[in-house]
């Protein structure tokens, strides 16, 4: 039979023609998407009437910047990654890696004067250009300090990689002390340095480190044991207003409440928990969902106890272990106990080392229940629920526990929240936070607690970020406010980093029971959430 | 009596609402076996779309007949938001078939919080409210009914007329169900499943265009936010009715209607929602496969 080729196939297109087409695809698509969203904006006139203004340019923008984005994507990043894959002829070596070529000593060197020269002349370089370029300048300083910092680590590597954890922790213990102190040096004074760390701490220290614990506590449950919870958020919830309650009511301590919180979240933990045993997979996520909305409703709606949207306010602090006390009023208010100047910090860097020290509990505990029969039972059922029960296992209490315990930690970390913010209302405890804490679990790597720290740090600590990048004001006009992108940056990352990496930043697990060595198994070897 | 039929009638329109969404969930489901999350959004980008031609409508004519006002909306409401279904499913599913099971689910609750804040940054955070393009009512016998509940009522089932056709009697609904039950088998046999998993997106997001459509005109409001609590009450309404059976999400979402209308009549409004999950969890635990839904067979 004879074969006929269409005379189409034997002219291969060119990469830059390729290229050209898929842009023109990828530009007309966007401008299908963008036309009635970004080219007309709806908006209220004086009579409080909508009507669409135009955003041509804006449209305009937005669908060059996509199609010379493909067209550079096609034409010269996939070309450039299928060569990266390929041995030279001649020597037989792979190309050096994109991180070598960044990371050069030249370059490190440069950065490192470039920032220390900006950061010795801080205080006179806006008096020196004027205020607009002073704002880019600092820019480039920060963009320096990323540099240099990356480079530390990449020149480092071999050595953070083999002692990770430790380095972690000290990093995390000193985190506080080098931002104060710092921020003293720069400031010329300790107060002042008090002061500036309260952002530091708070925002990025304790805001980072609540999601950290909860993302651990919702790893014993979906990444552990595998049964995918949508309706984590619950939990928190219930310690916050747990703490909330108790203690505005009956002026109970935080360190009474703490563990009372917990325990009440892991009850509900079961109580939740007993419903669904039978579900698996979507349909237990389903069913999660529901349970963390009814909560968040019946929170809403239950004015009596609750005070409903308004929320409870006036919370109590956490004191310093009954010794001390953090409000200014109190006889035993630390300043005054220490003699030492009054600073709200104290306080922050204070709940800084509680949260700290609650996610290593997390930690310790999920890294010690992983080597007890429970635990081998939770990734037992992970990977095979039918497995599990013809091997004896009683898979009733194995995911009651895993539920109750997942639950304690999103109660612990509750009852934390609720003494930061001193005001707790259901706004809080939206499904979103469910769904992020849910994100990062699995950005991380299921199951692996260094994986979701890091996935924390990045994906909260980059939306965090966008708080500060206040130069692009002087871009973008006055009226643009980068935390507005927030969300939107960060429902794109998760799409993102899941199509980049679907096993999430950690893949491999280490097993907990083996015969002679210790081997990492890599994460597609490992099957998830089908009990 | 009356006000029993009163709300039955409320409860259809809501009904026919959630029908419509609940099809785009049961369908996705059926066929890729993920629930897609962003479909509420979907949804929502709908509705937007909708009310943005409505402006355009309202700022080039002097005066446009509603029929008219309603189709062109309709219309451009399902291309708009087909394409935008078409291609989230090109970008954040299709990479992942075939990857680990939580990997697609990730993408697109990702997706659903991008596409709503999308809506909040370019379309701004305020409730948009349109003046009323329907106000007649009718009353017979004590019960009103508006025309905006009887075109609700019409357009959902002349669509499901059509979209029965289209799954039943022409080759592409064949495709679909073939893909359905076996995938593989499918694309031995000559079918393209990436194509037929790019339509069946396209069709359940025009039909929660026209969900979406017929809410704005219902509520006169719409606002970014607005896409979970339908989505949830649709997805919920999809299981009730057995996920995957098409039957099966009209009718389930017929039922959340009459049980939402019913429950914040006779008990509470306030608690409307809650009723709504209640049932939710409870159908799931007691009849998984839901009402008209195939009980899953285990394969060990």
């Amino acid at each position: 039979m004879a074969v006929t080729v269409s005379p189409e196939r034997d002219t291969v297109a060119t990469p830059t023609q390729r290229a050209l087409k898929e842009a023109f695809y990828a530009g007309a698509i966007s401008l299908g998407l963008f036309v009635l969203f970004i080219g007309l904006k709806t908006g209220q006139n004086m009579r409080n009437e909508l009507v669409v203004t135009t955003r041509w340019g804006l449209l305009a923008a937005v669908v060059i910047a996509t199609a010379v984005g493909r067209f550079l994507y096609i034409a010269y990043g996939q070309p450039f990654m299928a060569n990266q894959k390929i041995t030279n002829v001649a020597t037989g070596l792979l190309p050096a890696s994109v991180a070598s070529r960044f990371f050069q000593l030249p370059w490190f060197i440069a950065a490192v004067v470039a920032m220390v020269l900006l950061f010795a002349l801080n205080n006179s370089l806006a008096g020196w250009v004027g205020a607009e370029p002073a704002g880019y300048l600092q820019f480039l300083r920060a963009l320096a300090v990323i540099y240099v910092l990356a480079c530390v680590i990449y020149y480092f590597r071999a050595f953070i990689h083999a002692n990770f954890t430790k380095l972690g922790i000290t990093a995390l213990v000193l985190y506080p002390i080098l931002v104060v102190a710092v921020l003293s040096l720069n400031a010329w004074s300790i107060a002042g340095g008090l002061q500036g760390s309260l952002k530091w701490v708070d925002n990025f220290g304790i805001q980072i480190l609540i999601y950290v614990m909860l993302a651990w506590g919702l790893n014993i449950v979906v990444g552990l044991a595998g049964l995918l919870d949508l309706g984590y958020v619950a939990f928190y919830a219930l310690g916050a207003y747990a703490y909330a309650l108790l203690a505005t009511h009956f002026g109970l301590s935080f360190w009474i409440l703490l563990p009372a919180a917990g325990a009440m979240a892991a009850l509900w933990g079961v109580l939740l928990g007993f419903p669904v045993l039978r579900l698996r997979g979507d349909y237990l996520a389903i069913v999660t969902l529901a349970f963390g909305e009814i909560i968040r409703l019946v929170l809403i709606n239950w004015r009596d106890v609750t005070n409903g949207s308004a929320g409870i306010s006036g919370i109590p602090k956490v004191s310093f272990f009954g010794l001390m006390s953090f409000n200014v009023s109190d006889p035993n208010y630390i300043a005054k106990v220490l003699g030492i100047a009054q600073s709200g910090a104290y306080y922050k860097i204070f709940l800084y080392y509680l949260i700290l020290a609650l996610c290593l509990l997390t930690a310790f505990v999920t890294i010690r229940l992983r080597r007890l029969p429970v635990g081998r039972a939770w990734e037992a059922l992970r990977e095979d629920e039918i497995a599990c029960r013809s091997l004896g296992i009683n898979t009733t209490t194995t995911k009651l526990t895993a539920f109750a315990t997942g639950a304690m930690f999103g109660g612990f970390a509750g009852s934390f929240f609720a003494a930061r913010q001193g005001f707790v209302s259901p706004e809080s405890f939206v499904f979103l936070e469910s769904a992020i804490i849910l994100a990062i679990v699995v950005l991380g790597g299921m199951g692996s607690l260094v994986g979701i720290a890091v996935a924390a740090m990045v994906m909260i600590g980059g939306t965090e970020a966008l708080r500060e990048l206040d130069f692009l004001k002087q871009i973008f006009g006055p009226d643009f406010t980068p935390e507005l992108y927030r969300m939107l940056l960060f429902g794109m990352a998760m799409v993102i980093v899941m199509l980049w990496k679907p096993r999430g930043f950690v893949g491999s697990r280490e097993p907990t029971a083996f015969l002679k060595e210790r081997r990492a198994v890599s994460g597609s070897f490992t099957k998830e959430g089908h009990g | 009596m009356q006000y029993f039929v009163q709300q039955l009638i409320n409860g259809l329109t809501l009904g026919s609402i959630y029908g419509l969404i609940a099809i785009g969930y049961t369908m996705v489901y059926g066929i890729i076996g993920m629930i897609n999350f962003a479909h509420g959004d979907i949804f929502m980008v709908g509705a937007f779309a909708a009310l943005i031609v409505f402006l355009i409508l309202g700022a080039l004519f002097y005066s446009v007949p509603v029929v008219i006002a309603l189709l062109v909306m309709m219309i451009v409401a399902m291309l708009l938001t087909s394409l935008y279904n078409w291609t989230i499913e090109k970008v954040a599913y299709r990479p992942l078939r075939g990857s680990f099971r939580l990997a697609p689910l990730i993408t697109a609750i990702g997706m659903s919080i991008a596409l709503s804040n999308f809506v909040q940054v370019t379309q701004g955070p305020r409730n948009k409210p349109i003046p009323p393009m329907v106000s007649t009512v009718y009353s017979i016998d004590g019960v009103s009914v508006s025309l905006k509940q009887i075109i609700i009522v019409i357009v959902t089932a002349l669509l499901l007329a059509v979209f029965w056709y289209l799954v039943n009697k022409t080759s592409l609904g064949r495709a679909q169900r073939a893909c359905e039950q076996d995938r593989k088998m499918a694309a031995l046999l000559g079918i393209d499943v990436d194509r037929t998993i790019s339509i069946t997106f396209i069709m359940g997001a025009a039909l929660a265009a026209v969900a979406g459509t017929l809410f704005l005109m219902y509520y006169g409001v719409v606002a970014f936010s607005d896409g979970f609590t339908p989505g949830v009450k649709a997805f919920t309404a999809a299981v009730l009715g057995g996920i995957g059976s098409l039957p099966g999400a009209v009718l389930g979402g017929l039922l959340i209607g009459f049980i939402e209308s019913m429950w914040s009549a006779y008990f509470s409004i306030d608690y409307k929602d809650v009723a709504a999950f209640s049932i939710l969890a409870i159908v799931l635990i007691f009849l998984p496969s839901g009402i008209l839904g195939r009980p899953e067979v285990e394969k060990v």
